[in-house]
């Protein structure tokens, strides 16, 4: 894992905020009744650094394991195994103090405005509900979330709403005040605007963006829309059954991909601008395998353009191309950084 | 604008006419059980030897039975029990049936299968001998009646609330909750009891007619309600013996019994249409 | 091939009818890609339904003429109508397990489609076969004998259009194609979509919120807004010079840079409720330009080339 250590070596001024190693979730699959217990390796072995204030968006298909990572860092779900350290704590070994204290610190907003919201409560008690969680006095989060409401430019008489009666814009932005109240560190952003519409989304996005300058928030987001991880996003991890396939800013790889997943990622992305259209564009074949029966070799070897017979035996080691930018590939294992 | 759930309800159920007519009858119902001692002529045991079997008049609108007790006043006083085995059995029901389903469907696995299992069982035993076998068990008397009965019914309650909980605890908003520490029982009770109550509202309203039906019957066969009751299965049962001399003795509480069950089903009939676009709409 | 003559879609409330879709008037050229696009609720797959005659016909009423190759759909009887469907214009949806038998072979119901012109089973399989490797389906002898469950998303779509490519149709709706698809597979069902039409030179009607497939592969756009049509031209016309103010600030909300270039625009307010018959410009809540004279007339539609009109007062 070398390419890990000099990508933490070259971060190391800078404070970390998110960091994973080798960190994996096997979700057990009972085949039949005296068959064997198969394996759904959703993530295998991701090692991945996110700097304070740094947007990092995850991007891959579905299947990829992006979701389940996030998952992870909320302690949704477990990880079989690694080490998750937001700000400095392991996640995975927190004391029950720590516990309480890491769930105010990391907050998550999910794609489906209509279920972000318990249906049953009105928009106030969603928004003050964290709060009391937390030991806070009720009269207390009820004028924070007061406060909240024109942090995220809302009239306070959405307060007396149930979500039925609001928008899916509104709901998003609502999602968003709860997620703020708790003072947290880290925002999970899981595919934010996807079932919003393009007007909307700016607002939210541009939303998202001032919030994160002004409480110096650091974000991890998902989504299938490489348009707004190339807006919205200081650094890009891409995902492939499981594995991060490629790791860098945002600039160098969504325009000098290296991986060739990742370029045939880039090429299927539709661009906002017909006159584009006649680029030489490439088009991944076929579509991502099963979780369960994984190539020996490298996972994207099947559908590899440029794979050799290396990719078939053994599964390639990250190799940094550039900096702060990494590959999983062996087309880059003989020029190393700088090339 | 800012419209409460309950009042958006009451808005359309306004325009819904068998909820209405369902209201109407069983607050009529509910009345007459409140006032049964106002309202009865007579009291309900009072045996008036020398009136026996006497069809109606105007002394006893109703006639009276075997022993001269009146029958309107036996009427009256029989909503009390019929409202009774309605509102406690339903309830017994609904506590068994959300307590498993809830548990079963949020922890799911093995506490899940063990729990369906013993719905299972329970609903696989035809319900009357299950009924006949607790009645023997715990002896005869209205109380054992509707516990046997709530004992087989439970399981409906619990079908679906557990596919309610099963459904609702993937959403987004309960695992935000749980992200931001929220702990089990409050996840259960603050986020997923409140939005099964209108399914439950839902089940409530047509388990109150079939909760009422069957104790009705298992005080028909004799094993409900003892005499002097003035349980309109009871009442039945004492009419099949006169079916030819008195038919006034099982007319009356018949048509009381149908009059009952039939509000049930109409504002249960409505409350689902008033209900049911907003269970989907969640 | 197709036109639209002032199509409206109304729905009955109680005192009236409230327009879906308003006048909206179009051509679609054989062998051309035709996308209409707009958010949600603005009507667009409301005109996709009434083209197939697929409106849960209860309360509403189609004004307007709907014309296919010459004919006037609106006059055919329901018999008819089930003979253009399919055979003469094929649809395809956003969600194809919906739209598949859960109980055939996949592979049948394509030939479901063959059958009606009566051919021995063998050659029918044949062709099917043939068919799915045309739609780059992996393994195509062994795919059609698949269930539709057992398909992916993108293979299940893949199935669908196999299906309406059967019966040659001379024209295909597709409403959302590959809303419900990975960006990877949905590039791969563009590309079917566009060798479609270099190939068989048919019509493509497609229905989508997506900008970015806009620009893949449009010839011609609609951008429609709260049930009319804001502006239509060429997909360069669009994107390159949009002239109504709604086209205009939907261009720079479209996140196409970085943030470190600037903010995306954003569009305040929020799209009117039809609710009432408003004689307006039904932009003119959310226009920056919007005038006195905005919200009491209707506005012109004007034209600045052949293909490229829109309808605004100020501009």
């Amino acid at each position: 894992m070398t390419g890990t250590e000099n990508m933490l070596a070259s971060q190391a001024d800078a404070e970390i905020m998110i960091e994973m190693s080798g960190v994996k979730k096997y979700f057990p699959l009972r085949g039949g009744f005296f068959g064997p217990t198969l394996k759904v390796r959703a993530v295998d072995g991701v090692s991945l650094t996110v700097n304070r204030g740094g947007i990092v968006g995850l991007v891959g298909e579905s299947g990829s394991g992006k979701t389940t990572l996030a998952r992870m860092i909320l302690k949704l779900v477990k990880p079989t195994e690694g080490v998750i350290k937001i700000d400095g704590v392991d996640i995975t070994k927190a004391t029950a103090e720590q516990e309480t204290k890491m769930r105010s610190e990391i907050a998550v907003v999910f794609q489906d405005p209509a279920s972000n919201l318990n249906p049953r409560q009105t928009v106030e008690s969603s928004i003050s509900r964290p709060m009391i969680i937390h030991g806070v006095k009720k009269s207390d989060a009820r004028a924070q979330a007061h406060d909240v409401m024109s942090m995220i430019k809302m009239d306070e008489h959405y307060l007396r709403s149930y979500p039925h009666q609001l928008s899916g814009g509104q709901l998003q932005r609502i999602a968003i005040a709860r997620a703020l109240v708790l003072k947290p560190k880290v925002i999970i952003l899981d595919e934010p605007t996807s079932a919003l519409d393009i007007s909307v989304q700016a607002q939210v996005l541009n939303m998202l963006l001032d919030l994160q300058e002004s409480m110096n928030l650091t974000y991890m987001i998902i989504t299938h829309d490489l348009n707004v991880i190339r807006y919205f996003s200081d650094t890009v991890a891409v995902m492939y059954l499981g594995k991060l396939v490629e790791y860098g800013h945002t600039e160098e790889v969504t325009g000098n991909p290296r991986h060739p997943y990742t370029q045939g990622l880039m090429g299927a992305s539709p661009i906002l601008d017909p006159s584009l259209r006649g680029r030489t564009k490439k088009l991944l074949p076929g579509e991502p395998g099963s979780l369960i029966n994984l190539p020996k070799g490298c996972r994207f070897f099947p559908r590899c353009d440029k794979a050799d017979g290396r990719c078939e035996k053994r599964e390639p080691d990250d190799v940094t191309v550039g900096p702060n930018h990494t590959v999983n590939c062996f087309l880059y294992d003989g020029r190393k950084a700088g090339d | 604008m800012n419209e409460t759930p309950f009042m958006e309800f009451l808005v359309s159920a306004r325009k819904n006419a068998n909820f209405l007519v369902g209201a109407f009858i069983i607050l009529s119902v509910v009345f007459v059980a409140i006032f049964a001692p106002v309202l009865a002529p007579y009291g309900y045991d009072t045996a008036n030897k020398a009136d026996r079997l006497q069809p109606p008049s105007a002394k006893y609108p109703f006639g009276t039975d075997d022993f001269g007790r009146d029958m309107l006043s036996k009427v009256i006083y029989g909503a009390r029990i019929t409202l009774q085995i309605a509102l406690i059995g339903t309830f017994i029901q609904m506590f068994l049936g959300v307590t498993v389903g809830m548990v079963s469907g949020y922890f799911g696995g093995f506490i899940d299968k063990f729990l369906m299992y013993i719905a299972d069982l329970a609903w696989c035993v035809p319900g009357i001998i299950l009924a006949l076998a607790v009645v023997t068990l715990l002896g005869k008397g209205l109380n054992n009646s509707i516990i046997a009965i709530s004992l087989v019914n439970w399981t409906q309650f619990a079908r679906i609330v557990r596919a309610k909980t099963m459904a609702i605890k993937n959403q987004a908003f309960i695992e935000t909750g749980i992200a931001f520490g929220e702990k089990t029982p409050a996840i259960m009770l603050r986020y997923i009891f409140p939005n099964i109550v209108p399914a439950l509202i839902v089940m409530i309203s047509m388990q109150l007619p079939s909760t009422v039906i069957s104790t009705t019957a298992l005080s028909f066969l004799g094993l409900g309600s003892q005499p002097p009751s003035p349980d309109w299965g009871l009442a039945l049962s004492n009419g099949m013996k006169y079916v030819s001399r008195g038919q006034w003795l099982s007319i009356f509480p018949g048509i009381a019994m149908v009059y009952t069950v039939f509000g049930f089903n109409l504002l249960g009939e409505g409350i689902r249409d008033l209900i049911d676009p907003h269970v989907k709409s969640y | 091939m197709l036109k639209l003559d002032r199509l409206s879609v109304e729905y009955r409330v109680r005192g009236g009818y409230l327009s879906a879709v308003k006048d909206v008037s179009l051509n679609i050229g054989e062998g051309e890609i035709f996308a209409v696009v707009g958010e949600s609720g603005c009507g667009k797959s409301t005109i996709a339904h009434s083209i197939m005659r697929l409106l849960p016909d209860r309360n509403e009423r189609v004004l307007g003429g709907i014309y296919f190759e010459g004919h006037d759909l609106n006059a055919l009887n329901d018999r008819q109508m089930t003979g253009v469907r399919g055979k003469k214009i094929g649809m395809i949806f956003q969600n194809p397990l919906d739209s598949l038998n859960p109980v055939y072979r996949s592979g049948s119901q394509v030939a479901e489609a063959i059958f009606l012109d009566k051919k021995n089973r063998a050659e029918v399989w044949r062709e099917v076969i043939e068919f799915y490797r045309e739609m780059k389906m992996p393994d195509p002898a062994q795919s059609v004998r698949s269930f539709p469950h057992e398909l992916s998303g993108g293979m299940r779509q893949r199935v669908m259009i196999a299906m309406m490519l059967a019966r040659n149709p001379k024209l295909l709706i597709a409403d959302e194609p590959t809303t419900a698809l990975d960006v990877t597979i949905e590039a791969q069902i563009l590309e079917i979509m566009s060798r479609l039409r270099a190939d068989f030179n048919t019509s493509i009607l497609l229905i989508t919120h997506n900008f970015g497939i806009v620009a893949e592969i449009a010839d011609r756009v609609a951008v429609m807004y709260a049930g009319e049509v804001a502006e239509q031209g060429s997909v360069f016309e669009i994107f390159q010079s949009p002239s109504h103010p709604y086209t205009e600030l939907l261009m720079k909300a479209l996140p196409h840079q970085s943030k470190r270039e600037g903010r995306l625009r954003t569009i305040e307010g929020s799209v009117p409720r039809i609710t009432s018959a408003a004689p307006g410009c039904r932009f003119c809540n959310r226009c920056p330009a919007a005038s006195e004279r905005c919200e009491k007339h209707a506005p012109p539609v004007k034209h600045l080339s052949s293909t490229h009109s829109y309808a605004c007062h100020n501009r």
